[in-house]
């Protein structure tokens, strides 16, 4: 946290409450992504193995994207509200590891 | 139905939502945002016990181990796109200063987890494994 982000702080700290669950969001996205990949490897090493590494990969690396944007604007004293576009993109990596699951799980 | 299709444009476009009354206290938004980002672990979760369920339980059956694993993705899936539309109702609800929305949602993922739980139990019970 800056000392500049410090003045003016309301006393809930509903910043650095949403920050956590940001936070917290990302850890719960890193171990679905683990098991993804758990799933995805199953050892023949083969071209379709690579590109599901790679797409749980990239997935993972946008929705902690999405978090650390997030994280930096919720360090201002009053943070604005979360945009539409950033809460569709959470959403689309969990429905993306959803339908990746479903692609190998066949 | 038509109401729902007008939930989704407003996914898409968000400054409609901005024209639209007043902005909240900066709190009940972030407030939103919090429970916006409880349901996507939620759905995360639900995700991930979908992949758990493929992965850690050979000993079942194809048929079963597939199916719960499909039903716990579909619901996590579900999960998840119904987190945004509810934290876009209730962003608008809040701008318009009216009662936030109502939801069966809650209700039907509760029954969906413990029908497949319910399932597991009897599956385990009743040996329908395919290794005894």
């Amino acid at each position: 946290m800056t000392a500049s982000g410090t003045a003016g702080r309301d006393a809930g700290l509903q910043p650095e409450r949403t920050r956590l669950a940001w936070r917290r969001t990302t850890l719960a996205c890193s171990v679905t992504a683990v098991l993804a990949l758990r799933t995805a490897l199953r050892g023949s090493g083969s071209a379709v193995e690579v590109l599901g590494t790679a797409v749980i990969v990239l997935i993972w690396l946008a929705f902690l994207g999405i978090a650390h944007r997030r994280v930096r604007q919720l360090a201002a004293a009053r943070p604005p509200g979360l945009a539409p576009r950033s809460a569709l993109a959470a959403v689309a990596c969990t429905v993306a590891l959803s339908v990746f699951a479903v692609a190998v799980i066949f | 139905m038509i109401d729902f299709v007008k939930d989704v444009r407003l996914w898409f476009a968000p400054q409609r939502v901005k024209d639209e009354g007043e902005t909240p206290d900066y709190r009940f938004s972030l407030a939103n945002e919090r429970t916006f980002l409880a349901w996507i672990r939620t759905a995360l979760a639900l995700v991930g016990g979908g992949f758990a369920v493929d992965q850690f339980l050979p000993d079942l059956r194809w048929g079963v181990r597939v199916g719960m694993s499909l039903a716990l993705l579909a619901v996590g899936a579900a999960c998840a796109l119904r987190a945004v539309n509810h934290w876009v109702r209730c962003e608008r609800a809040m701008r318009r200063g009216e009662d936030l929305p109502i939801s069966r949602f809650p209700v039907v993922l509760s029954l969906g987890v413990g029908l497949v739980a319910v399932s597991m139990v009897l599956v385990v019970l009743m040996g329908w494994t395919s290794r005894p």
